[in-house]
């Protein structure tokens, strides 16, 4: 016990003397949370609408509130007649127009229907479709909470209703994906490389002539990776939760059990990928290539599964990142307990089954 | 007793031998020299007599131990420098020293000790805080050498200890060899350079995984009637048709 915390003590100070490694652990995750909850994200806050509202009455009034109470719109003016709007579109400020019909409440109420029509500036078409899908989102929404049934506002259609994540916050599908990719560098690829590393200085032949057993030396060099994949995957979590409310709706515990075998998943991994490599640029290249490029283009982080082509799909199911990213979201998107994945939870504890004993073996193969 | 003793041990990877009958034995406080071409054998033999590769068939008593039986309780009585560089660069004189001392499963007092001591001897006590990286090679193997005797092993195996190491160095080393023996441990040193076989009490050529001369290097140059120890490896290492030398 005391060799093996030796062990771990000295590999601790591998790690806290390479500012690289340093960077690697915590500068990156932090530096990606930010970047995908800021700035690489599809959203639109306080986009600069305008509003033609001849009718002037409590219904559209209310309408007009919600609109703006929302965020993402911000009133840069009133439309005063309708032959105005081009001019307002060709000073660029304005995104959206939104115009009622003369009458609006008076023609709802009594005939069940009242046009309200929704102009946006496609020159940039995606902002153009996420401001037109917000609407229709807000104004659904308020005519379901305030109109008697059966009554309808013209020309917006019935829009999909989005689920765990209604106003398609970018950061709620990236924190599950950001947790996979970096618990995933940080144990397979950073331990394979610190295996690696002892090879290539021939310290591992003489930790091998010793008297600690081999599980022995390869379990205090997994240790810290473990403990510090764990703090970085909270981190993670508590910096979505605390500075991006990204929720966990679903049970706190069963997450961090599922977070934990992920772990061991992914360190079974780096071991096995330190067993078949020589050196640490042996170690990285198989790490980044073979494991962390098709982990983020293919486990369904970047892009959907389900359009991905049949062979895509069968590799993709061979990554462990690809079951952890579904029991992430379960759990903290969707509130799910554990009968919802239960199946990927059995082909993660499988993956580290499998690539432990495979490292057992070639382990021994090496020692014969 | 000796140190080291082995009765036709033999290892067989496939159809490969690469031990063949070797059988040896070594004195307590002999300077044992392995000598032979990459591939000879060398290193398989070493790593039977560490513990780290069970022989197919043969024994292998080491330092009092069956190692194909006890292989672990051999790795305490052992100390073992590997040819390649085997200390951590990022880590203090000291702290290589203590955590090999752990390793080995010495407490606090025990390596406080004895790396105050070893570095009084060398002369590196003003250095015990300096990072390996920002030593001269000639100090870090001497530290490598001292790191793997603070267990006190009664045996000590050295893999091309001197490769890539200028002539004063290697002098320097050697002293340090000298003075390791003359305190009773047992030195089983590999390596390529003919001339240090002269500093060794006795010699051993492997050619292809068997043992084809034994004896101190005066013993044998009269023997193979030769008068440096490089024409006599050459003359036992040819007649296989594979030797290089490195």
């Amino acid at each position: 016990m005391k060799r093996y915390w030796g062990f771990v003590a000295k590999e601790f100070m591998h790690i806290l003397r390479d500012s690289r490694t340093m960077l690697v652990l915590f500068g990156m995750p932090l530096a990606q949370i930010m970047l995908f909850g800021y700035a690489v994200t599809n959203e639109v806050r306080e986009a600069g609408i305008a509003i033609y509202d001849p009718a002037q009455d409590d219904i559209t009034h209310e309408i007009t509130h919600e609109l703006l109470a929302s965020g993402y719109f911000r009133l840069e003016q009133m439309v005063a007649q309708p032959e105005d709007m081009e001019a307002i579109f060709r000073k660029g400020k304005v995104k959206e127009i939104i115009s009622y019909e003369s009458g609006f409440a008076e023609k709802l109420l009594k005939n069940g229907t009242a046009q309200l029509q929704v102009v946006t500036d496609a020159s940039d078409p995606n902002t153009g479709t996420t401001l037109r899908n917000y609407t229709f989102g807000i104004v659904g929404q308020y005519q379901r909470a305030h109109l008697p049934a059966g009554t309808k506002i013209g020309g917006i259609q019935p829009v999909v209703q989005m689920r765990y994540n209604p106003q398609l916050k970018g950061v709620f599908t990236f924190v599950p994906g950001l947790i996979t990719i970096i618990l995933m560098l940080i144990s397979a690829m950073m331990t394979s490389i610190s295996i690696a590393r002892e090879k290539e200085n021939g310290t591992m032949e003489v930790l091998l002539t010793s008297p600690m057993a081999p599980a022995q030396i390869i379990l205090s060099k997994v240790t810290p990776y473990l403990l510090l994949a764990l703090i970085d995957g909270f981190g993670i979590l508590a910096l979505g939760k605390w500075v991006f409310h990204v929720p966990i709706l679903g049970n706190f515990y069963l997450l961090s059990a599922e977070l934990g075998l992920f772990v061991l998943t992914s360190l079974s991994l780096g071991v096995l990928i330190s067993t078949v490599s020589p050196n640490q640029q042996v170690a990285l290249m198989l790490s980044l290539a073979g494991l962390m490029l098709p982990s983020i283009l293919l486990s369904g982080f970047l892009f959907p599964i389900e359009n991905m082509p049949v062979a895509l799909q069968v590799i993709s199911n061979a990554l462990p990142a690809r079951w952890f990213i579904v029991i992430v979201k379960n759990i903290m998107l969707k509130g799910l307990g554990f009968a919802s994945i239960w199946k990927e939870t059995l082909f993660l504890a499988g993956f580290a089954v499998f690539f432990i004993g495979v490292s057992i073996r070639r382990f021994n193969i090496r020692l014969e | 007793m000796s140190a080291i003793s082995s009765q036709s041990l033999t290892r067989k990877f496939g159809d490969f031998t690469a031990v063949d009958n070797l059988t040896l034995e070594v004195a307590k406080g002999e300077i044992f020299g392995f000598l032979g071409a990459n591939g000879s054998g060398k290193t398989t033999a070493i790593r039977m007599f560490c513990g780290l590769l069970a022989p197919t068939s043969g024994s292998a008593i080491v330092a009092g131990i069956d190692v194909a039986k006890q292989p672990d309780a051999v790795k305490t009585r052992i100390g073992y420098m590997s040819q390649r560089f085997s200390l951590y660069e990022d880590l203090t004189v000291k702290e290589n020293l203590a955590f090999y001392g752990g390793v080995y499963g010495l407490n606090r007092k025990e390596i406080k000790d004895r790396s105050n001591e070893l570095l009084d001897r060398l002369g590196f006590k003003a250095q015990e805080n300096t990072l390996i990286q920002s030593l001269p090679l000639g100090w870090r193997q001497k530290l490598a050498f001292s790191a793997a005797l603070l267990h006190r092993p009664e045996i000590v195996f050295l893999d091309e200890p001197t490769g890539g190491v200028d002539p004063i160095t290697r002098r320097q080393f050697w002293e340090l060899i000298y003075e390791t023996a003359a305190t009773g441990v047992t030195v089983l040193v590999t390596t390529h350079y003919m001339d240090e076989a002269e500093y060794c009490t006795r010699v051993s050529i492997m050619v292809n995984g068997r043992m084809e001369a034994l004896g101190s290097s005066r013993e044998l140059k009269q023997q193979y009637g030769v008068d440096n120890m490089d024409a006599l490896f050459f003359q036992i290492a040819r007649p296989g048709g594979t030797f290089t030398h490195a």
